[in-house]
């Protein structure tokens, strides 16, 4: 195996061209060094993403903040922007591991992972996360939610790579969180996760919404059909009971050591409902 | 198979090593450079035995390669005492007897004085989600607790 820590995107880009059925990309090596002692995987090349000072920032453009691939989780929450911004999805990347996994781990590497109980995932996607690609073709950027293709799997062609996140504006008063089920505190993986992001109009009227679940299906389930529930309401008690019938019905969960797919179901429901009031309450306090 | 020359700074120490593209950092720690204060207990970022910080950042040597240390500051264990004097934070694992087998209690040391460094003054509660990655199979954690918040203390009335 050889170890190549590129520069530039440039430099990147020529490097998995050249390689690309054996080479993998290194971001936080929290999940692929874990892989690569057990012999899961044996790449030619090891590419470490993290010389290239473009991905390891977090960046405002006019529309909305970019987070790059090699940005670490600690980073994000330490950053006061994306902090104030987009506090579910912060928290999220926060229940990432320990402390020191969060000082490695990346957003990106989390979402090309792809495990299904992976905890930015679902949060990216109802924040409307877009990936960017890029390859030797050029860049495309794409919903976070088309990325994962099943458990391991990416939709990432031979020779792209995924170089950042952006977490386009959204109206003033817009609010995001993130739960998780687990049966401890800390340091456990998702038995389900939920992500809403929503935004209410000046009379506290919701006026857009996505929701998200985690672990209940081979990849992240983005729920239209209870976002629609939440628009034209005040996020009350009504709404919501409408938001945890939906959301059981679209967890499609397997039973496994984490939990039973009834339970799971079950828990779906309710994390969206608690999800959604908390996105809202922070969608309140803004001005 | 070609070793990669490393240029790193440990424990404020320039070092050089050679290493192989699959040596994580806490293998060259150990096996090349004898700093074996670091300790293997799983070899997957669960336990928190193998804990350095890497530019002010506490993380798992386990989780992380040698090669990717270039050019960067590495604090172990054996940069916490200043010659013969203790840290305070060792000097209160030994008072509160803070550790039993000893496994784990390098790597808990470098993370309270991690956490220290960002928060002198944190509560119960951030301590133990702080230390939440490394793992103690001794002591049930408490007397660890008490030995970080009352170095914390010392060391707020020292500074």
């Amino acid at each position: 195996m050889q170890y190549l820590s590129p520069d530039s995107i440039e430099d990147a880009v020529r490097i998995l061209s050249d390689q690309a059925n054996g080479c993998h990309v290194l971001a936080g090596g929290t999940d692929l060094l874990v892989r690569l002692r057990s012999g899961l995987t044996e790449p030619d090349v090891l590419m470490d993403i993290k010389r290239i000072r473009e991905l390891s920032r977090i960046t405002r453009e006019p529309n909305g903040l970019r987070v790059g691939a090699a940005v670490s989780c600690a980073e994000m929450g330490e950053h006061a922007d994306l902090s104030a911004a987009w506090p579910g999805v912060v928290e999220a990347a926060g229940l990432i591991g320990s402390t020191q996994i969060q000082g490695r781990a990346t957003i990106a590497g989390n979402l090309c992972n792809a495990s299904p109980a992976a905890d930015s995932v679902p949060a990216l996607v109802a924040a409307n996360g877009v990936a960017r690609v890029v390859s030797a073709h050029g860049v495309r950027d794409v919903p976070v939610e088309d990325i994962p293709a099943s458990p391991g799997k990416t939709s990432l062609a031979a020779g792209e790579f995924l170089s950042s996140i952006f977490l386009p504006d959204q109206p003033g008063r817009t609010g995001d969180a993130y739960l998780r089920f687990i049966p401890r505190t800390e340091m456990d993986i998702a038995v389900v996760g939920c992500g809403v992001a929503l935004s209410l109009d000046a009379q506290g009227v919701c006026t857009s919404a996505r929701i998200a679940l985690g672990a209940v299906a081979p990849t992240v389930v983005c729920v239209p059909e209870a976002a629609e529930a939440l628009v034209g309401t005040p996020v009350d008690d009504t709404a919501l009971a409408r938001v945890e019938e939906i959301c059981s019905a679209a967890a499609r969960p397997i039973t496994d050591k984490r939990g039973t797919a009834e339970f799971r179901t079950h828990v779906a429901g309710v994390l969206a409902r608690r999800t959604a009031k908390i996105a809202a309450a922070r969608a309140g306090e803004k001005a | 198979m070609n070793k990669i020359h490393v240029t790193t700074k440990i424990n404020g120490d320039p070092v050089e090593y050679l290493c192989d593209p699959e040596d994580t950092l806490l293998d060259v720690l150990r096996d090349q450079l004898g700093m074996t204060g670091s300790k293997e207990g799983c070899g997957t970022g669960d336990c928190g035995a193998c804990s350095v910080t890497v530019n002010g950042r506490l993380v798992c040597s386990c989780l992380m390669l040698g090669a990717e240390a270039s050019d960067c500051e590495v604090a172990t264990i054996e940069g916490m005492a200043d010659g013969e004097n203790l840290h305070p934070l060792q000097k209160k694992f030994i008072e509160h007897a803070a550790l039993q087998c000893g496994i784990c209690t390098p790597g808990i040391l470098v993370a309270a004085r991690s956490l220290l460094e960002r928060n002198p003054d944190p509560t119960e509660e951030e301590a133990r989600y702080w230390l939440a990655g490394n793992l103690c199979r001794c002591t049930g954690y408490d007397k660890i607790i008490r030995a970080v918040m009352d170095a914390a203390a010392e060391m707020r009335e020292a500074s």
